[in-house]
């Protein structure tokens, strides 16, 4: 801080003569996020991970012509350990999904998730499909949605740039992945591949009306039985 | 490169007087005469064989009649019949020509069907998925279980009766979609507000459905000791999983792996991990609407499995297609062919250990493919392109900034044969490649026609068999190129088939630019185009062209006046090729099932479709 603007010190603070030019006061937030988001948005590392065809622009993304390492990202890890950026590109199907959901607990936090695609953030084409899951955003919190079937690498690029920007405007104070009581931070539970995907975090909404549909189901019986009955018995 | 083995078989086989299919179907009829009959039903030709018989029918029509190739099996639901139906498309690979079909029809309460992975182990996993998706039962074969979707599914998803979970009508625009203009979920109705239903009063515990051990124990593992397990060292064969997610498996594939040491004992593909009922979805569409339904099969060659839907439905038509378009049909599946099997040669060697390098330098050409496509159909990668009777559109005025015509002439006399050159001088005699690629993943050629290869994988073993050339479509028959032919069966033979293609695409391609010189500003769509599509007389239509992969057929069935498929079957390459996974990996170490997946050149979207 210049001496020009010593003013906006407490007054009681004594700032000695020979430091006055080159320490900075300032709170905590102010000089250690945008130091540690810079960092972040400058280093993100996506994890190799393609699902369908959304992949194989990701992969153009990262390769000639495109060049993903001028914005420090061309470190594509195949470990979700190693990863903070998830691109969801393809169909999410219900049997990949506890892999996927898997994959994404693994992964150390702070951790970001791009949903490349239409299939990806909403079932895309194959949206009535019984296998496919419409959009990934079910089960995981998705940072930035990239629209397009399949979104052109330019289009990918546009969406890791919205991601920087989402990461420039994080605190730590308040980032979710230190707080308890933030929905998208900790575990998701791994869904389990009954006769359908079965998603934990529905289970007593399953057993109820499950329940429902057996005493309908019973009901229903029982007035058959009823009526194949009554004419015998006239 | 000079090597290569070259074979041309004549253009077009010259009309006999006898068509080898109508004498086989003759032969099938008098040998078998209680159990094979003409099929009765309009616009249909095969024939229909009783169930217990045919196991030797289908001998007899591999052994004596010379149909040694079975292309394709699957099931159809006859509801209206009470019935099941399995349809199995042989070939015969020296003859060439067109296909004697069987029609197997069996009670729907009770389908039984025998299996044939004794005739032909290629009908293993195509039998799988008829029991998977329509639950036919093919008795006596040696592993049945689900394969696209996961074990302890509910029902069999592709009958007529089966309803979605969620489930709107059969046609698409859903009415939800759009009541008075505003939107509605339906699937926000569905009491878990999501595209899901339950069984009545179940209770999941999420354990009752062990998928995973029973994956594990797939391989017929009884974990016993390795065979040179002795008395001082005793060591134990392990079960290994790769995938579905995994960089070296192409997508989400998966494969169980049962080890001794660092060898491979057994292997099992587990896939369906991107089953996106391609084929259920396709019977609701209308006709038109499937278009671009199969650029998604396989996603690096999308043009070219349009042409296979096209001409599957042209033949239920009857249209004729004008001859510009016949021309840029084969100028863009010929570029499709280039821009797939540079991707495959590249991720080959990246599969191989050489890491991206090849790799950058032909994406770098398939770029330039790629940006002739999106001023072409608008798109880089699905080029929902053509359409009954033509191509959507004419050729475009300039491809970034130069005129179409030069842009070609650039790219198919001097960028692509460059870099093709550039690519062989640093790979083809490469050291390592060899050492790595010589004798690994062998398939002799008894064994390729045997597991229903296609493409490349059954060139490469020493089948001269190229549909081009064996059922010429298109305007294949007068052009002049060559099949690639290799003998060893083995990774290096696959990608030098795929080298050598590469060239023969480029001089296909180089005799077709004259042509659309000269045709310039004729239609390139016969009538008007339209999207109400009906078919005009009833029946089934298979359509088959050479796909990078190999044969992509489609069978389509329909009644008179539909507007969408009865049956819509997808015979995919990939998916197929894969049955011999196992065999060729079995013997070679752990880091060679990699390479000899990468040498099959598989693409999920149309394995598990
Ligand atoms: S959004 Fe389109 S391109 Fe992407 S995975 Fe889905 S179908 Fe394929």
């Amino acid at each position: 801080m210049t001496s020009s603007n010593a003013g906006a010190v407490a007054p009681d603070l004594v700032v000695p003569e020979e430091l006055s030019n080159n320490v900075m006061i300032t709170n905590i937030a102010k000089l250690l996020d945008p130091a540690y988001n810079w960092a972040r948005r400058n280093s993100i590392w996506p994890m190799v991970f393609g699902l369908a065809c959304c992949a194989i622009e990701m992969i153009c993304t990262a390769s000639s012509r495109y060049d993903l390492a001028r914005f420090g990202m061309e470190v594509f890890r195949a470990t979700p350990r190693q990863s903070d950026l998830m691109i969801i590109s393809g169909t999410v199907t219900k049997k990949m999904v506890p892999t996927i959901v898997r994959l994404y607990n693994q992964m150390p936090e702070p951790r970001y998730v791009l949903s490349m695609g239409a299939c990806a953030s909403g079932g895309g084409p194959f949206k009535e499909g019984y296998n496919v899951v419409d959009g990934i955003d079910k089960f995981l919190p998705v940072d930035v949605y990239v629209p397009g079937c399949p979104p052109t690498p330019q289009a990918l690029i546009n969406g890791l740039i919205a991601l920087q920007e989402k990461i420039d405007q994080q605190s730590i104070a308040t980032a979710p992945w230190y707080r308890k009581d933030d929905p998208t931070a900790g575990v998701v539970p791994i869904p389990v591949l009954g006769p359908d995907l079965v998603d934990l975090r529905k289970i007593d909404t399953i057993k109820r009306e499950a329940a429902k549909a057996l005493a309908e189901q019973e009901k229903q019986e029982a007035q058959e039985r009823e009526t194949a009955v009554s004419p015998e018995a006239a | 490169m000079n090597e290569a083995i070259l074979e041309a078989p004549g253009s077009v086989p010259p009309e006999t007087a006898v068509n080898p299919v109508e004498q086989a179907i003759n032969a099938l009829k008098e040998r078998f005469p209680e159990a094979v009959s003409d099929d009765p039903r309009d616009g249909y030709s095969g024939l229909l064989v009783a169930a217990d018989k045919l196991p030797e029918v289908a001998l007899a029509l591999r052994d004596d009649l010379g149909f040694d190739y079975l292309s394709s099996v699957t099931g159809v639901d006859l509801i209206e019949d009470g019935k099941l139906e399995a349809v199995y498309h042989t070939y015969s690979i020296d003859q060439g020509g067109g296909s004697v079909v069987l029609h197997v029809q069996v009670d729907r309460e009770n389908p039984v069907i025998p299996t044939l992975v004794p005739v032909w182990p290629g009908a293993d996993f195509q039998e799988r998925e008829a029991w998977d998706l329509y639950g036919i039962h093919f008795e006596g074969h040696p592993d049945l279980r689900r394969i696209l979707t996961w074990d302890g599914f509910h029902g069999h998803p592709m009958r007529k009766d089966w309803k979605e979970p969620f489930y709107e009508e059969d046609t698409k625009p859903f009415g939800s979609r759009w009541p008075a203009g505003g939107v509605l979920r339906a699937e926000e109705l569905n009491p878990y507000g999501q595209n899901v239903q339950y069984p009545p009063g179940w209770v999941p515990t999420g354990e009752e459905y062990d998928v995973e051990t029973e994956m594990y124990a797939i391989t017929g593992a009884d974990l016993a000791y390795s065979i040179d397990a002795s008395q001082q060292m005793k060591t134990d064969k392990i079960t290994v999983n790769l995938g579905p997610q995994h960089p070296s498996t192409h997508g989400v594939f998966r494969m169980v792996v049962q080890l001794d040491g660092e060898t491979v004992v057994d292997l099992k593909p587990v896939m369906g991990y991107l089953h996106r009922n391609h084929e259920k979805i396709g019977e609701r569409n209308t006709f038109l609407g499937n278009i671009p339904y199969t650029d998604r099969l396989d996603y690096l060659s999308p043009i070219s499995n349009n042409h296979g839907y096209v001409l599957a439905v042209e033949k239920l038509l009857g249209s004729v297609v004008p001859e510009r378009a016949e021309w840029i049909r084969i100028l863009t599946v010929e570029l499709t062919r280039m821009a797939n099997h540079l991707w495959a040669i590249g991720f080959l060697l990246n599969d191989l250990g050489a890491l991206q390098t090849p790799m950058l330098y032909f994406y770098i050409e398939r770029e330039l493919i790629l940006d002739f496509f999106e001023t072409l159909t608008g798109a880089r990668m699905m080029n929902n392109y053509m359409r009954f009777g033509g191509v959507a559109y004419d050729l475009p005025d300039d491809v970034r900034g130069q005129p179409t015509m030069s842009f070609l002439d650039e790219l198919v006399n001097e960028r692509l044969p460059k870099a093709i050159e550039q690519g062989n001088n640093l790979m083809t005699f490469n050291e390592i490649v060899r050492a790595r690629s010589i004798g690994v993943g062998r398939l002799t050629r008894q064994e390729a026609i045997a597991y229903s290869m296609a493409g490349p994988m059954l060139r490469a073993s020493g089948v001269n068999y190229d549909v081009r050339k064996a059922e010429p479509y298109s305007y294949y028959a007068s052009l002049d190129f060559d099949i690639p032919v290799y003998y060893d069966g083995d990774v290096y033979d696959r990608y030098r088939v795929r080298m050598d293609e590469l060239q023969q695409s480029l001089r296909i391609l180089r005799q077709v630019l004259p042509y659309l010189k000269e045709t310039e500003g004729s239609p390139v769509i016969d009538g008007k185009p339209s999207y109400a599509i009906r078919i005009p007389q009833p029946g089934e239509a298979y359509g088959r062209v050479e796909n990078p992969k190999g044969e992509l057929g489609f069978y389509i069935t329909a009644k008179r006046r539909s507007a969408s498929p009865e049956r819509y079957h997808v015979r995919a390459p990939s998916f197929i090729n894969l049955t011999s996974l196992g065999k060729m990996c079995q013997g070679h170490k752990v880091a060679d099932i990699v390479v000899i997946l990468g040498s099959i050149d598989i693409v999920l979207g149309e394995v598990d479709r």
